[in-house]
C-alpha cells in the first residue's frame, strides 16, 4: 500500500526550495506540535471536522484532478490521497507530526493542488479538498515554512499592497506612459485616474503594470471606443491579486481587500470592473470579502468577461471583421466553478471570432492550467512538476488543434503563464491569447 | 443461550436504539456548535433552495457527470444504500415483533424480495471489499477500520440469511444477527458511517456555496 508513496517522495526530494528548507531549519518538533495544535483548537472547525470524518475513503475524487490522471493515476496524487498525506495525518494525529513531515505536507499543498475545486463536484459529499489544502497552507504559514518564490509576493503585497514591487510613482508613471502610446493613435483617449463617482473603477493585477502594460493600453481603447465613465486609482488599492490568499497569510487576504474595496468606495465608483484574472477575481469575490466579515463583496465586482459581454450585447463596441483564425476556449477555473462565467465567454468568442471549437471537457468540467492557486508563483524550482503534473492539459489542447484551433483563448493571467508553459513543453504550436486581445484586433475603433 | 437471547433481544435492543439516536442528535447539535462558533460562515451561504438542488442531484442515479464515468459502482452503491434500509424496515420478520410488542404495523416486503436485496447488499460489500483491495486509487485510501466497517454492515445481512432460512447453526446465527445489528446502530454515529448524518450538510453546503455564491454546478 506504501510504494507509490515512497517512490515519489524519493523524486521530490530532488526539489530544493530555499523557503521551505530554511523556515523548517528554524523549527523543532515541540514548536511544530504546539503551532499545529493551537492552530487545530483555534480554527479547526466544523468543516474540517465534518470533511475529515465523512470522507468515506471511495477514491471517486481521483478522475478529477489533472495530477492524478496526469501522474498515471498515482494514487498519491488523488485529491483524498493528497489529505491523507497532509491535513488527514494531523488530524489523526493530533498535531504531533514531524519537522520533515511539515516540509513534506508543504510541498504538497503547495504544488500539488490548484485549489481549483474540481474534486468537489466529484466526491458524492461535496467535500471540499482546496479549503483542506488551504489550511494545510495555513499552518505551513504559521509555521513560516512557505516556499520561496510565492512568499515573496507575500510581502510584496505587504509592504506596498501590490503583488510585484510596485511603488506608487511607477504606477502612475505607467497609466500616463500608456495614455500617452494610446494617445498617437487616439489623441483624445484618456486614461482618467481618481475621478470621483465614475461608474467604473477598474482594477488590475500587478504583473500588469510590471510585465504586461499593453493589457492597460487595450482596456483604456475598449473603454474610450465604448465610451464608458470609469476610472483608475493613483494610490495603493490599484491592485486586485492577493497571493497570500494562496500562502494562508489571511490576516493580510482581509487587509488587501479591505483597501482596494475602500479606493473604490473613496472614489465613490459604482461598481469595479476587473481585468482578466482568476485568482484576483476569486479573492475579491469570494474569499477576501469573508475574510472581512462580508457576506458578498460591497459593492459589485464584474469581471472582464462579463464586461465584454455587456458592450457586445448592448452594442456598446461593434465588429470591423470577426478573426478568421479558429480559436478554442479555456475555462479558468475561478471564473467558471467560480463565478458560471463560461457562457458570456462563448458569447463573446462567437460575437468576435468566426470558427471556434470547444475542447472537452469544458465548462464547469474544464481541467485546471495546473498554475492557478498559486502553484506557478512557487516558481522554477516547481515548474517541471507543474508541466509534467498536467499531461491531460496538454491532450486536451491537442486534441482541440487536431480539430482546427490555432489560437487558445484564455482569460486568465494565471492559464495564460500555465498553458504557456504547457504549449512549449509539448510543442503544441498553439498560439495563446487573452479575450481582451481578440476584442481590440477585431472591433471597430 | 437463552438467557444470552434474553438480554441482546431486550435491553440491549433499547441501549443500541438509545445510543444511535441521542448518539446522533449529540453529533449533529456538538457539530452544528462548532460550525456556529468557527465557521459561521456556513450559516450565511448555506441556503435550502442549492442545497437541495445539489442533494438531488447526487441522489437520483446517474446524474453527475461522475457517475456517468462510474456505471458500476453507482448501480452498486444505489442498490445497496436502497436496500440497506429497505430491507431491516420493511422485512416482514421485524414488523412482526414490533407489531407483537406495541400492535403497531406498517407494509411489509415480500420474503422473497427481502431475500434478493439481502443477497445484494452482501453482494455489494464483496464488490466494495473487492475494489478496496483491486483498484489503487481506492487501495491507497483504505484503513483497517474501513474493512471493519464493511463487515459490521455486512454481517447483519448474512447472519439474518442464515437465521431465516434456518441453516445449520441459525439459533447461533439469529443471536449474532441481532447483535450485530445493534453494534452497527452503535457504530452509525461514531464511525465513517456518519456520513449518513452529514452528508445533507456537506453535500448541501457544497451545493450553497457553487449555486449562490459561484453560479454554477456541482454535478
Amino acid at each position: 500500500m506504501k510504494a507509490p508513496a515512497e517512490k515519489s517522495f524519493e523524486e521530490k526530494k530532488k526539489i530544493h526550495d530555499k523557503g521551505i528548507e530554511e523556515g523548517a531549519a528554524q523549527l523543532t518538533q515541540e514548536k511544530v506540535h504546539q503551532v499545529v495544535q493551537q492552530m487545530l483548537s483555534a480554527e479547526g472547525g466544523a468543516r474540517l471536522k465534518a470533511y475529515i470524518e465523512t470522507c468515506s475513503h471511495c477514491g471517486l475524487c481521483s478522475e478529477a484532478c489533472h495530477y492524478y490522471l496526469s501522474n498515471d493515476n498515482n494514487p498519491i496524487y488523488s485529491p483524498a490521497g493528497k489529505v491523507k498525506q497532509t491535513i488527514g495525518e494531523i488530524v489523526k494525529k493530533k498535531g504531533k507530526v514531524s519537522v520533515d513531515f511539515i516540509k513534506e505536507a508543504c510541498e504538497i499543498s503547495f504544488t500539488e493542488c490548484n485549489l481549483c475545486r474540481r474534486c468537489v463536484m466529484y466526491c458524492p459529499f461535496g467535500i471540499d479538498v482546496a479549503y483542506m489544502m488551504l489550511f494545510m497552507r495555513r499552518i505551513c504559514h504559521k509555521l513560516g515554512v512557505v516556499p520561496q518564490y510565492i512568499q515573496d509576493t507575500a510581502h510584496s503585497h505587504s509592504a506596498t499592497l501590490n503583488q510585484m514591487w510596485v511603488k506608487e510613482d511607477e504606477w502612475i508613471d505607467t497609466l500616463q506612459w500608456q495614455e500617452e502610446e494610446a494617445q498617437d493613435e487616439f489623441p483624445d483617449l484618456r486614461i482618467p485616474i481618481e475621478k470621483e463617482g465614475a461608474d467604473i473603477f477598474y482594477s488590475v493585477i500587478g504583473p500588469e503594470p510590471k510585465f504586461r502594460a499593453q493589457l492597460i493600453y487595450q482596456m483604456a481603447v475598449i473603454m474610450y471606443a465604448s465610451g464608458a465613465d470609469w476610472t483608475m486609482p493613483a494610490t495603493p488599492g490599484w491592485d486586485n491579486s492577493d497571493m497570500c490568499m494562496y500562502t494562508g497569510d489571511v490576516e493580510m487576504v482581509a487587509r488587501l481587500k479591505k483597501v482596494h474595496f475602500e479606493t473604490a468606495m473613496r472614489l465613490k465608483n459604482k461598481r469595479i470592473v476587473m481585468g482578466e484574472c482568476g485568482h484576483a477575481f476569486r479573492s475579491v469575490h469570494d474569499v477576501g470579502n469573508r475574510f472581512l466579515g462580508w457576506k458578498m463583496a460591497p459593492l459589485p465586482v464584474v469581471h472582464a468577461i462579463e464586461f465584454y459581454y455587456e458592450l457586445l450585447r448592448d452594442r456598446k463596441i461593434r465588429i470591423k471583421n470577426k478573426l478568421s483564425q479558429p480559436v478554442t476556449f479555456h475555462d479558468p477555473c475561478n471564473i467558471v466553478r467560480g463565478r458560471g462565467l463560461h457562457e458570456m465567454g462563448r458569447y463573446v468568442i462567437n460575437e468576435t471570432c468566426k470558427t471556434f471549437i470547444e475542447m472537452h471537457p469544458n465548462r464547469e468540467h474544464n481541467f485546471c492550467c495546473a498554475a492557478g492557486g498559486g502553484v506557478i508563483n512557487c516558481g522554477p524550482p516547481f515548474r517541471n512538476k507543474r508541466v509534467t503534473g498536467n499531461r491531460v492539459k496538454a491532450d486536451q489542447l491537442a486534441e482541440a488543434k487536431k480539430k482546427g484551433a490555432e489560437i487558445v483563448i484564455a482569460p486568465c493571467h494565471n492559464c495564460h503563464g500555465g498553458l504557456e508553459d504547457i504549449i512549449k513543453h509539448y510543442e503544441l504550436g498553439m498560439e495563446l491569447k487573452f479575450l481582451g486581445d481578440i476584442l481590440y484586433e477585431v472591433m471597430e475603433k | 443461550m437463552h438467557a444470552i437471547y434474553e438480554i441482546i433481544s431486550g435491553p440491549m435492543v433499547w441501549l443500541a436504539f438509545g445510543i444511535f439516536i441521542l448518539g446522533s442528535l449529540y453529533r449533529l447539535f456538538s457539530m452544528g456548535r462548532l460550525a456556529l462558533k468557527k465557521d459561521a460562515v456556513v450559516f450565511s451561504y448555506m441556503s435550502i433552495y442549492y442545497a437541495l438542488r445539489s442533494i438531488v442531484h447526487w441522489i437520483v442515479p446517474f446524474a453527475s457527470v461522475n457517475m456517468r464515468k462510474h456505471p458500476v459502482m453507482t448501480l452498486v452503491a444505489f442498490v445497496f444504500h436502497i436496500c440497506l434500509f429497505v430491507v431491516p424496515i420493511f422485512l416482514f420478520a421485524h414488523i412482526i415483533m414490533i407489531h407483537e410488542a406495541w400492535q403497531i404495523n406498517w407494509v411489509y416486503i415480500p420474503n422473497l424480495a427481502a431475500d434478493v436485496m439481502t443477497l445484494a447488499v452482501i453482494g455489494a460489500c464483496i464488490f466494495f471489499f473487492c475494489r478496496r483491495l483491486i483498484l489503487p486509487e481506492v487501495r491507497y485510501l483504505t484503513t483497517y477500520s474501513d474493512f471493519l466497517i464493511l463487515a459490521g454492515v455486512a454481517a447483519p445481512f448474512i447472519t439474518g440469511f442464515w437465521s431465516f432460512h434456518q441453516y445449520p447453526g441459525h439459533v447461533a446465527a439469529g443471536i449474532l444477527h441481532i447483535l450485530s445489528g445493534e453494534i452497527i446502530l452503535v457504530m452509525i454515529p461514531f464511525t465513517r458511517l456518519s456520513h449518513m448524518l452529514f452528508f445533507p450538510f456537506t453535500r448541501g453546503y457544497a451545493g450553497s456555496e457553487f449555486g449562490g455564491v459561484r453560479n454554477a454546478k456541482d454535478w
